[in-house]
């Protein structure tokens, strides 16, 4: 079986971003970029399933700018087996990214696509279950479990106030949550039989699909920020504090 | 212009983040009517017909809707769509599971955990963690959304006086089954709703000194929260995280105990209205977005805190 896992190339989770003076976006030139976190949550349940045995190949994808190569060689160096780049200057948005990924799917034929629940930068939460909709597959988002058997998923989720379990008949969609694994550090022989792997490009054009994007984004500003607050000294100043100028016990 | 409001319910009880959605889609303007998809959840609807300012309640009650499989609830929202200009969810584990299906069969963008209405075509909406806030405008004829529930105070739960109107519920999509759930057991208020939250981090230390803020909590009439760190640890359990990927909480007062305040916790609680930070450590960055901080050790100033309460 295939499995594949798109990967997205976003700033580091580490940068605290800043918004541009002329509100366009946030200033992201000179600024760490990394792989997602869900995405190397991923790559990672992939390549377990793979030695596991569940999983015969594991094929990467990117969609975005050149430097998505990267990010595509380090889902290799965790263990993915190739890489496809959907290479494109424009600006992609979930529905977009979501129909390129149908058109690999068409042309790939996994029985399981792995993608983090969302990405850092937009933290929109779509992709994953847009794609399950285009393909009329099931879907499983959240996952905090996942196993592999007689053509079946049963995935465990994390919803609001526990747990759920859920079967899915194969070919499904699954979206990673923060507690399904821990990825592994890529090593330095990994990194370099990595550049050995197969990366394949293709453009939208390629794959039949407009990306234009659907939203417009008029302006980007600063959230509004707090009133500095102050330090008190002792638990009673504290009380008499939230009880007399905040009020709020 | 009429809104459409999917209901967030367990079958017996319309949630509260129900109410904060119908308050969004107020906001837009024009009528609104909410969709009660369930198995036997008639009460849902007639509560939901209840709550201020909804002209109308969809009840589609079948047991292939019974648990929320999103395939059967996406199938569910599209068979009444048409008509709707706007369809929100709240931006529950649920909400956040459908939304994005009905709204790719639309062929239209979805636009994620709203907290602010301009018009009716454009949206604020947190990017980058909180960091940053977008206004995007959707072109789209129909706008799918979720709602952050702590954008927009909810409509009162009485007063209205909505008919319930019985539709055809859709027929199992069999692509997938519900097999269990595990619900964490909880007496104390819910996190997303609570109006006090005292959380807990890496600090404690343990599962054990954890309960240190029981008392605490109990004082205050509090739901109990937690950073990532203490959930990764095991101190906690992970539907009590407060973060970018837990829960967005908004209350009167949030208590950040032994937490040092990365990005992510702050995406999940800085719109709290008065925030209260016990750390050790006086250069920990929760100290920039609290309004009362305390240097001490935790261990000591908790118990304190609870006597003089």
């Amino acid at each position: 079986m295939k499995v594949l896992v798109p990967v997205k190339r976003v700033v580091d989770y580490n940068v605290k971003v800043r918004v541009k003076s002329d509100q366009t976006g946030v200033d992201i030139a000179n600024v760490k970029m990394s792989m997602n976190p869900f995405d190397e949550i991923a790559v990672e349940e992939a390549t377990r399933l793979k030695e596991k045995g569940a999983v015969a190949e594991v094929v990467a994808v990117s969609c975005g700018v050149a430097q998505c190569q990267e990010t595509l060689r380090t889902a290799m160096a965790i263990g993915a087996d190739r890489g496809v780049l959907v290479q494109t200057d424009a600006e992609l948005q979930p529905l977009a990214v979501a129909k390129l990924l149908k058109a690999l799917v068409d042309k790939e034929q996994p029985q399981l696509v792995i993608l983090g629940k969302q990405a850092i930068d937009d933290d929109a939460n779509q992709t994953g279950q847009m794609l399950a909709a285009l393909l009329d597959w099931p879907q499983a988002t959240f996952a905090s479990k996942v196993e592999l058997a007689d053509g079946k998923a049963t995935v465990t989720r994390e919803v609001d106030g526990g747990l759920e379990t859920l079967t899915l008949k194969l070919p499904a969609i699954v979206t990673t949550d923060l507690r399904l694994n821990e990825p592994r550090y890529v090593t330095l022989p990994n990194i370099m039989k990595a550049k050995k792997k197969q990366l394949d490009t293709v453009t939208p054009e390629d794959l039949g699909v407009d990306p234009a994007p659907r939203l417009k984004t008029l302006k980007v500003s600063e959230p509004p920020a707090r009133k500095a607050g102050i330090k008190v000294a002792d638990v009673a100043a504290l009380v008499d504090k939230l009880k007399n100028e905040a009020k709020v016990v | 212009m009429t809104t459409l409001v999917i209901a967030e319910h367990d079958n017996a009880q319309l949630k509260g983040a129900t109410l904060n959605a119908v308050a969004a889609a107020a906001k837009i303007g024009g009528d609104v009517h909410v969709l009660v998809a369930g198995a036997n959840a008639r009460a849902v609807a007639e509560q939901a017909a209840a709550a201020a300012g909804v002209a109308k309640v969809l009840l589609a009650d079948a047991p292939q809707l019974a648990d929320g499989l999103a395939e059967n609830v996406a199938a569910q929202v599209l068979a009444v769509a048409s008509g709707y200009s706007h369809i929100l969810f709240p931006a529950t584990a649920s909400g956040k599971n459908v939304a994005p299906r009905v709204a790719a069969k639309l062929d239209v963008a979805q636009i994620s955990d709203i907290i602010g209405v301009e018009s009716a075509d454009t949206f604020q909406r947190p990017i980058y963690a909180g960091n940053a806030i977008a206004t995007v405008q959707s072109a789209d004829a129909v706008k799918v959304i979720t709602v952050r529930t702590t954008g927009f105070d909810a409509v009162a739960a009485q007063g209205g006086s909505a008919a319930v109107e019985e539709v055809a519920a859709v027929a199992d999509s069999g692509l997938s089954t519900f097999v269990g759930r595990e619900v964490a057991k909880s007496d104390r208020p819910e996190l997303a709703g609570a109006r006090v939250v005292v959380s807990g981090g890496r600090g404690l230390g343990s599962a054990e000194n954890f309960k240190i803020l029981d008392p605490l909590a109990d004082k205050l009439g509090a739901a109990l929260g937690a950073s990532r760190a203490a959930v990764d640890a095991g101190y906690a359990p992970n539907d009590w995280q407060v973060g970018q990927t837990g829960k967005i909480v908004a209350p009167q007062l949030y208590v950040a105990v032994g937490i040092s305040g990365a990005i992510q916790h702050l995406a999940g609680m800085k719109d709290s209205k008065v925030i209260v930070a016990i750390n050790k450590d006086p250069e920990a960055p929760i100290f920039g977005v609290a309004d009362y901080g305390l240097v001490g050790d935790l261990f000591q100033v908790v118990p304190e805190l609870t006597n003089a309460l």
